[in-house]
């Protein structure tokens, strides 16, 4: 394998994983502070890119596009907050896990019955369509570059929520000790809403990032949904930096597995044979990289502190 | 969420059946039980499959003909329990509708060892053409391999000669490649086989750019081929691109965009086959729907079509008679050509067609023809 390959396998990666921190960082944070096991997470992730490709549709801009996947992505977790996931607190994760799948049902046939059974169209814009050089003359897309740079911005800016502000503090308070920051004072069941409001905001942001290279369709979330949950396994449930080290760490494993697989099985197997063998155990690879990071650290690579 | 529709042709048919007072020969009635993906990823098959079917119904206006409608959500072992729920509360005749090879293998050879009719509108698994075929499962679309192997003719009518192959990483994947290579003369680039349900082909495309090849073909039915589309247009990779209708069919064009303009792709009907049962069709379901008719829906059609052909002929309950009036296959297929092969699948025409734009629609035509009067490569193992 080419040095150019290897890097642009690399870049691919970085921007696989940075899309799935958005994910995962909304899915921890909930989880950290509430306790709670959200699988309609994926659902929001889906609400955020039709949100987008409806708003595009109608305006023709992606910006505005943009801007409309994180509103009414978050707005959809407000409100489903407020209405069903705020009774499920108290109750054990089974309940959670029932009744946040009876939400992921209930987006799927409210989203085909809105926008029916036809993928829908959401293209990125002109100017971040086609190619630019990188160095050691790798063409890559600008679209994911632009992605990459986007995911980091945004990482930056959560991690700097987290760690400098005063909501940022609440929300670490409330990991360590629901009841004690009750005490205190903080108004926690609107700290809940607004920690929903922004993971579900990142969710449909990362919806509406993807859903211009992918389709948009009912139940794009799903897939997304399992390979977030992997990322907070690995990283450690709770943590925002174990949640970006899981992303890239799965984003990275995945992409370069499925180049780098075939080709070792190839030194020593027949080509087709080669082929099939390392597809099989490449989507198999971040749930081999799970199980030894569970192995080495049950509670993840950050968890536990 | 599974959608039960109970649909008696009476409402509709009363119109038709004065219309058109000839006595049937069969007082008795047939129920057809329709098993489809209504709901969930790959729906738009199921419901153009279901339209296009009930198209049909509804202009034969038959009194005699009720069809169930239920949903298998795409899990084999819904799709096994709605089909004994039929089997023995509905007591249907004829089963039909199933969309994916997997759940095929599940309900149909149960279906047909107890005596019940099985009209295929998509799934075309190659067991069930070759060693596992039955008198009474009959395929009204076409054997999975058979448009991967026009892709193939049409490759090396084109002068490729290094082809990029990738296919989904199961049963249906497979026999795409391999249908592909049974008629692709050139070499492989190489081959490979995507995780099922895959939505980012970077790593593919970035192997794609590296390694010289000419042309590629790919099979991703629904979702995964638009996004491999969208991905492969942005990436500066500029070969000619090959692949069956099933990622560009007219439900899915709409999402890809100007991404998929100018891709040939293999399927047995377009919208512009010239022939008078053709255009009758495209017009009456635009009406009907308010959107283009897909290959599946044409597909849907003609099952109906060819249904209605054989109650024309003989009581559903005299199954020799039944069986001999199917296979005989006298309808007016929308495709142009149809007959049945000796393992009941079609022997037909299959279609190179192109992507192009017709004012703001995405749409093909048809540029050439791929294969002529083609039948499958697993006949020769059906020992019926």
């Amino acid at each position: 394998m080419t040095l150019p390959l290897f890097i642009e396998q690399t870049l691919n990666g970085v921007q696989f994983g940075v899309m799935l921190f958005l994910m995962a960082a909304g899915l921890t944070l909930i989880f950290g502070v509430m306790g709670l096991i959200n699988l309609a997470h994926g659902a929001l992730y889906m609400v955020g890119a039709f949100a987008a490709a409806a708003t595009a549709a109608a305006t023709g801009s992606f910006i505005l596009a943009l801007a409309a996947s994180v509103v009414f992505a978050a707005f959809a977790g407000v409100l489903v907050e407020t209405l069903i996931i705020r009774r499920l607190y108290g109750r054990d994760h089974l309940d959670q896990v029932l009744a946040t799948f009876a939400l992921v049902l209930i987006f799927a046939e409210g989203t085909r019955w809105v926008f029916g059974s036809f993928p829908l169209f959401l293209d990125k814009p002109d100017w971040l369509s086609g190619t630019v050089m990188l160095p050691f003359g790798i063409e890559y897309s600008l679209y994911r570059l632009a992605i990459i740079l986007v995911g980091l911005v945004v990482a930056a800016g959560l991690f700097w929520l987290i760690g400098r502000t005063r909501v940022g503090m609440q929300i670490r308070a409330g990991e360590n000790d629901r009841e004690m920051i009750a005490a205190l004072g903080v108004n926690i069941s609107r700290l809940y809403t607004l920690v929903f409001a922004l993971g579900a905001g990142l969710a449909g942001f990362a919806g509406a990032l993807i859903g211009a290279i992918q389709s948009v369709q009912v139940g794009m979330g799903d897939s997304v949904l399992i390979l977030a949950f992997v990322v907070i396994v690995i990283g450690g449930i709770g943590s925002i930096k174990g949640a970006f080290v899981g992303a890239l760490l799965v984003g990275l494993t995945d992409t370069l597995g499925r180049q780098l697989l075939p080709m070792f099985f190839a030194l020593f197997m027949e080509p087709a044979a080669a082929t099939s063998t390392g597809a099989s155990l490449a989507s198999m690879a971040i749930y081999l990289l799970m199980a030894a990071v569970l192995i080495l650290r049950p509670k993840g690579l950050f968890g536990g502190a | 969420m599974t959608i039960k529709s109970l649909i008696t042709a009476t409402a509709i048919g009363a119109l038709g059946a004065l219309a058109l007072p000839t006595a049937h020969a069969q007082a008795e009635g047939l129920k057809v039980g329709m098993i489809t993906t209504l709901s969930g990823g790959g729906a738009g098959l199921g419901i153009d499959v279901r339209d296009g079917f009930m198209l049909a119904v509804n202009q034969a206006g038959r009194s005699d003909l009720e069809v169930v409608i239920e949903d298998d959500q795409r899990k084999p072992d819904i799709a096994v329990q709605l089909a004994d729920k039929m089997i023995q509360s509905e007591k249907v005749d004829v089963l039909t509708g199933i969309i994916w090879s997997n759940l095929a293998m599940a309900v149909v050879p149960a279906a047909t060892a107890q005596g019940k009719f099985y009209l295929s509108p998509n799934a075309g698994p190659s067991q069930l053409a070759g060693r596992g075929c039955h008198q009474n499962y009959f395929n009204v679309a076409w054997q999975n391999d058979n448009l991967h192997e026009a892709a193939g003719a049409y490759a090396n009518s084109a002068e490729l000669k290094n082809s990029f192959i990738l296919a989904p990483n199961y049963p249906a994947g497979k026999d795409a490649l391999t249908g592909y290579k049974r008629f692709y003369e050139g070499a492989l680039a190489g081959e490979v086989y995507t995780k099922l349900g895959q939505t980012d082909y970077a790593a593919e495309i970035a192997q794609i750019r590296a390694s010289g090849a000419d042309s590629v073909f790919f099979f991703l039915p629904g979702g995964m081929g638009i996004s491999f589309l969208k991905q492969y247009a942005d990436s500066g990779v500029d070969l000619p691109v090959v692949g069956p209708a099933f990622s560009f069919d007219q439900g899915i064009l709409q999402a890809v965009g100007d991404a998929a303009l100018g891709v040939k792709n293999t399927s047995q009907w377009n919208k512009d086959i010239d022939t008078a049962a053709n255009a009758a069709f495209v017009a009456s379901f635009q009406e009907a729907y308010g959107r283009l008719p897909s290959l599946y829906a044409s597909q849907g059609f003609d099952t109906a079509n060819l249904l209605i052909s054989a109650m024309d002929k003989a009581d559903v309950k005299d199954a020799d008679a039944f069986r001999a009036a199917l296979k005989a296959a006298d309808f007016t297929s929308v495709r142009g050509a149809f007959a049945f092969g000796d393992n009941n699948h079609p022997i037909q025409d299959i279609y190179v067609r192109e992507v192009i734009k017709e004012g703001d629609v995405y749409t093909n035509k048809i540029v050439a023809t791929g294969l002529s009067n083609h039948a499958d490569a697993y006949a020769a193992d059906c020992k019926m």
